[in-house]
């Protein structure tokens, strides 16, 4: 943030960057490909059905895709900044924390044993990451670990270890594919059916909504217990709701598209930068970054192994390792 | 003067009390205060003293619904304040915990804006009377200037008068305030008791907890003085402090002298007891 605009200026400015990234990702990912089928053909495909080899490839399989991929970067994005704001921690990931890896176990488990509908998956998952949720809001309790954003997150990385461990093992005594479980535990937008941004919508849209009446008290929470106590609120309230939101969101997401990492530890990081710690500010900026990160990553995920594609998992670790690392040296770490 | 009036709060006329009854606070293993009542006097600056540990800070948080008693009542307007809505308790009282910590880069009018939280509801968004109230509470703090700068770049004495002027906007009739001045020398300390005498002077209600009885004696209006969860003696400082109250509460000899601006009691020629 530039010392010499005003915030206003700098929102401002922030929210036109992102929304010209957002036509150019979602550009990107309809018109680039790990096929043959060139961005320039991709582009005519776009207004005209005389190729109809590229117009099935950019509107039956791309278009679903890069739907998807917004989504799922709403929802990632969003719950990031949630659940940073609700344990006061920027490392705070769903990904790191074991929401991700909660949802995926559920889905897992309740595959094995022998449940396949889709709409069940969502349910699954969201209890799973809700789980995941509590067990965080049961370690930040614990002293020594709650008041220490490093070991929270060490804690986090240890359950989600063992449960994509256990989760391998599940799969692997299945006899499932190397996809379907590779899937589970890295995440991935390919392949997936065409109606999976459809039927996502709502538990997206429901996170959203649920979120909405949190975004003050949250942003009191910033400035500690007692001070949002005074004001009117209620802490314990405030962060149980949150987590269900978190756990809505990241529950769909993972659904839908597995359990993607870094995402949100990407998003809330870059919003701070733009705009500055306020959670009323990064939270909305939040559900455009999200879609740009999904999505660019994406892209790359399709360019880098042409003619396959690599897990979009892979591509946001690469982008979301350093981050972690950039914010565990730098001088002291920002308290939310 | 009239500036600091109507932001006072905005029902002039409107009296209010905060008593606490039989108080008992503590944590399931350790009590820490046991059946204490106290009357805060309106309109006044009262100052909690007391050595360490003899629970000020306890008392003070429980006066402000932080603290759950396990026994006995805090009354705030004749209600007990643990049943009534904490959104509602937050309009009658401000509070203002110690070593409050704000996130990097938020800045002083953002800071102020949510003193008008308690105000805001789901239909009653950001409006130009908030503005105009966060930008007294600026003026009044002395900050106006400086208004768009991040906290961390700002002194400790501004800092803190930007946290009171949070607390300012919140404008209700009672300020809680938690050792406001333990972090700062002596030139910032004066500044913010200056500015809680302001508003003392235009009917606020303050609450305080004070570490240096000195201070507390020149300005406050009304001390508490604590030992061991206990109220020991209460009243004005020049009528209550004696040099065997300040043994009593310290574990040493002292010898009073008088304030030559204000008359109020200086604790000098410190010694311990023999």
């Amino acid at each position: 943030m530039s010392s010499s605009a005003s915030r206003p200026q700098v929102v401002k400015r922030s929210w036109l960057i992102c929304l010209t990234l957002v036509v150019l990702s979602v550009l990107a990912s309809l018109l680039i490909g790990a096929g043959d089928v060139s961005p320039g053909r991709s582009a005519q495909a776009l207004w005209s059905g005389a190729d109809s080899e590229a117009r099935f490839i950019v509107m039956e399989l791309r278009w679903p895709r890069t739907l998807l991929g917004a989504m799922v970067g709403m929802a990632l994005g969003a719950a990031g900044v949630i659940l940073q704001s609700a344990t006061r921690n920027p490392l705070a990931e769903p990904g790191l924390l074991g929401v991700s890896a909660g949802a995926s176990f559920a889905v897992v488990l309740a595959i094995s044993l022998g449940s396949s509908a889709a709409t069940l998956n969502l349910g699954v998952a969201v209890a799973g990451a809700l789980a995941g949720c509590f067990l965080v809001l049961l370690v930040t309790q614990l002293r020594g670990i709650g008041s220490d954003p490093v070991r929270l997150i060490l804690v986090g990385a240890a359950f989600t270890s063992m449960l994509m461990a256990i989760s391998t093992l599940i799969l692997l005594s299945d006899q499932r594919s190397a996809d379907e479980m590779r899937f589970w535990v890295i995440g991935a937008l390919a392949g997936r059916p065409t109606e999976t941004a459809y039927s996502s919508a709502p538990g997206v849209l429901l996170g959203l909504l649920l979120m909405l009446p949190l975004i003050r008290p949250l942003a009191a929470l910033a400035l500690g217990e007692r001070v949002a106590t005074g004001l009117g609120h209620h802490p314990q309230l405030t962060r149980m709701s949150a987590l269900v939101c978190v756990a809505i969101l990241v529950g769909t997401a993972t659904a839908a598209a597995g359990p993607i990492a870094f995402v949100g530890l990407i998003v809330p990081f870059v919003a701070r930068r733009l705009v500055g710690p306020d959670i009323r500010r990064t939270l909305w900026l939040s559900l455009l970054i999200g879609p740009i990160i999904i999505l660019f990553a994406d892209t790359i995920s399709r360019l880098v192994v042409k003619p396959y594609e690599l897990p979009i998992g892979v591509v946001t670790a690469f982008i979301g390792a350093p981050i972690l690392i950039a914010v565990v040296r730098g001088h002291r770490l920002p308290t939310l | 003067m009239s500036l600091l009036s109507s932001l006072l709060t905005n029902r002039p006329d409107h009296e209010v009390s905060l008593a606490a009854q039989s108080l008992s606070l503590g944590y399931p293993a350790v009590s820490i205060i046991e059946n204490l009542s106290l009357h805060i006097p309106p309109g006044k600056v009262t100052a909690i003293v007391g050595p360490n540990g003899c629970g000020k800070s306890t008392l003070l948080a429980g006066l402000s619904r932080l603290h759950k008693p396990s026994q006995g009542t805090v009354v705030l307007n004749g209600k007990d304040i643990n049943r009534l809505p904490s959104r509602q308790v937050a309009r009658e009282l401000a509070l203002l915990p110690q070593e409050a910590s704000a996130p990097e880069g938020l800045t002083v009018a953002e800071l102020i804006q949510f003193g008008r939280q308690p105000h805001q509801g789901i239909l009653r968004q950001w409006s130009e009377g908030d503005q105009a109230i966060v930008e007294a509470a600026l003026a009044v703090a002395d900050l106006t200037g400086l208004a768009d700068r991040p906290l961390e770049s700002m002194s400790g004495g501004q800092r803190q008068r930007a946290w009171i002027a949070m607390a300012i906007a919140q404008q209700t009739p009672l300020l809680l305030l938690d050792e406001p001045t333990s972090a700062l020398d002596l030139g910032h300390q004066i500044e913010v008791f200056e500015l809680i005498r302001q508003l003392a002077a235009v009917g606020k209600t303050v609450v305080m907890v004070v570490h240096d009885l000195s201070s507390a004696c020149r300005y406050a209006d009304h001390l508490v003085a604590m030992q061991a969860g206990r109220i020991v003696a209460e009243g004005a400082p020049s009528r209550i402090v004696t040099p065997a109250l300040v043994e009593q509460l310290y574990g040493v000899k002292c010898i009073l002298l008088e304030d030559p601006h204000s008359g109020t009691p200086i604790i000098a020629g410190v010694t311990r007891l023999g």
